[in-house]
């Protein structure tokens, strides 16, 4: 008995971790993905349904306005992240004076919740007294910036706190990639002939692959989850011309009390979520064994 | 001949000095815009929350404070004692304080187990154990949002800091796992091996070897999980509301509640108390805060 216990303390340890994972993350997925074929509404009944929920769903406008809203959002947070994140990094990499101070400024943000920096970029961006007020000052008499009540333009206030958010995470996944290439390549390149802007566009920039792919399946996975951040700027509005499929699945849940709707929202989410994850752990795993 | 080309290589060195001298101010220039386009944002804040509001009612976003005004700041943290719907700050910062401590601790502590074991007591299909746990680290909560909701009625701890001691413990585990996995494994097996050999049992060496090593790892998933943890929303306002909301909960009902008019300057104070816990470990633990950061979405 003791022998068998001595040898297997190892897995027994691990059980708690494994038990807990396999209880609240794929239990409660599986459960989730159950009830979503259901015709749950305050409370979960347990018939099956088939895709019913996923027609409705699809077949709602306020879902397609949501996932409207997290392509263009998805793609722009992406590309204003990556280019400046890059842009931030290649810069900070040329030996600056004050690169610790400089690279503090630009992560801070990264410690800071969502709802902290929603509450303070609403106040900056609110119509009356905010940055429209600021230019008036300034002069610019006819400025008018009142993109946070403007249905047409409210989402773009949410790609500018979020890009404003997550831009220096980007500056710090490149910054370490750019240092861990090997000097010699770089003089090399040098000896060759090659200006600085060669060295970074066809040598650099090409061995950052990874840090690129890191980058862009981080982002997206912050964006499909973004939920906080909407939240504190624009509750989804004005109207429901912000929302997102995170802002959908709790209102759906938790406001209009209908369990299976938002089930089967949610399990699209962790779809996409699937589509873009499984490949890159799938990638990482095999870098893992190749070493 | 040969001076002339030595006076026009000469020429050429010069145009390269003055291009770099150009360049190196373009770069500065770069990096200062950026710098203060990010931290606009904090110095709004911090110059908002000093001010009263007809000062913010004349001045712009950018105008100085005409004194040193703390006024906004004891009412985001204290209230106005004027009894019911007067909501501030303190009691949810001590909630948050509440929920951290002991999520943090219990998440760090299963997690630096199942690195342990993960790499120093390996067994057949560890492998695929780590990806199991891994995968918990990308999964949108809002698959688990119906069913946890469920589970802590069930339990009945809903709207309690315990429940949400579980909840944060829970889905902790996937990233502490990941980081002592990541760091343990490059600890050389032969120390644990010799160990065995003495005779050292599995806490033993676990306690006596890995753990006195592991501060840079400790410090790393702590500040991550207290991060994490204290600026969560999303658990926070689903399994919680009234008294025994987290801070971030607080704030946005706050900032949202406001009755009769908006009061900028408590809003921001109130944003900055929620916001200087992580803000203070951030300034004083940076290189950690972003090995965190970096290891957890690198290697992840």
């Amino acid at each position: 008995m003791f022998k068998w216990l001595e040898k297997n303390l190892p897995k027994i340890v691990m059980a708690p971790a494994v038990g807990l994972i396999g209880w609240f993350v794929y239990g409660f997925v599986l459960w989730t993905l159950y009830i979503s074929f259901t015709n749950s509404k305050i409370l979960p009944k347990y018939e099956l349904w088939g895709f019913g929920q996923y027609e409705k769903l699809w077949a709602s406008r306020k879902w397609l306005i949501a996932v409207d809203n997290l392509l263009i959002f998805t793609v722009l947070f992406l590309v204003f992240c990556i280019v400046i994140g890059i842009i931030l990094a290649i810069f900070l990499d040329q030996k600056i004076r004050s690169e610790g101070l400089l690279r503090t400024i630009y992560l801070y943000p990264m410690a800071l919740s969502f709802i902290v920096t929603g509450t303070a970029w609403k106040w900056i961006l609110n119509p009356t007294l905010g940055i429209q007020k600021l230019f008036i000052d300034w002069g610019f008499e006819n400025f008018t910036f009142d993109w946070l009540v403007n249905r047409e333009m409210a989402i773009y206030t949410i790609v500018i706190a979020g890009v404003w958010q997550s831009a220096g995470f980007v500056m710090a996944l490149f910054l370490a990639g750019l240092r861990s290439v090997e000097d010699e390549i770089v003089k090399a390149a040098k000896i060759d002939g090659a200006g600085i802007f060669t060295v970074y566009w066809k040598i650099l920039l090409p061995m950052m692959r990874p840090v690129f792919f890191t980058s862009f399946v981080i982002l997206v996975h912050i964006s499909i989850k973004s939920y906080d951040l909407i939240v504190a700027l624009t509750q989804g509005g004005p109207g429901i011309s912000t929302t997102m499929p995170a802002l959908y699945m709790t209102q759906t849940a938790f406001h209009k009390s209908q369990v299976g709707l938002s089930a089967a929202s949610a399990m699209m989410m962790f779809m996409a979520v699937a589509a873009v994850i499984i490949p890159y752990l799938y990638s990482e795993l095999r870098r893992e064994n190749a070493r | 001949m040969q001076d002339s080309l030595q006076s026009s290589y000469r020429q050429l060195e010069q145009k390269s000095k003055y291009t770099n001298i150009f360049l190196r101010w373009f770069l500065y220039l770069v990096l200062i815009l950026f710098a203060s386009y990010f931290i606009f944002p904090l110095y709004v804040m911090i110059v908002t929350s000093l001010k009263t509001m007809e000062e913010i009612r004349q001045g712009t976003l950018l105008t100085w404070p005409s004194a040193l005004n703390f006024d906004s700041w004891a009412v985001a943290w204290g209230g106005r004692g004027y009894g019911a719907g007067d909501t501030f700050l303190k009691p949810y910062f001590w909630n948050s304080i509440k929920m951290v401590v002991p999520a943090v601790f219990f998440s760090t502590f299963i997690g630096a187990m199942a690195g342990y074991v993960l790499t120093k007591w390996r067994f057949k299909g560890d492998k695929w154990v780590f990806l199991f746990l891994l995968f918990g680290c990308f999964i949108p909560y809002q698959a688990i949002l119906l069913p946890m909701a469920r589970t802590l009625g069930v339990l009945g701890i809903s709207n309690s800091v315990i429940g949400l001691v579980l909840v944060h413990t829970v889905y902790g585990i996937p990233f502490t796992t990941l980081f002592f996995r990541n760091f343990y494994v490059s600890i050389p097996t032969e120390l644990v091996k010799a160990a065995r050999i003495d005779g050292a049992g599995f806490f033993k060496i676990f306690f006596k070897i890995l753990l006195p090593i592991s501060a840079p790892i400790i410090v790393v998933t702590v500040i991550w999980q207290f991060t994490q943890i204290w600026n969560d929303f999303l658990f926070g306002s689903t399994f919680s509301f009234g008294e025994a909301a987290p801070i971030q909960v607080a704030l946005n009902n706050m900032v949202l509640s406001s009755t009769s008019v908006k009061e900028y300057n408590v809003d921001m104070a109130s944003a900055i108390i929620a916001g200087i816990p992580t803000l203070i470990v951030y300034v004083l633990a940076g290189k950690y805060f972003i090995r965190g950061l970096t290891s957890g979405a690198v290697k992840g």
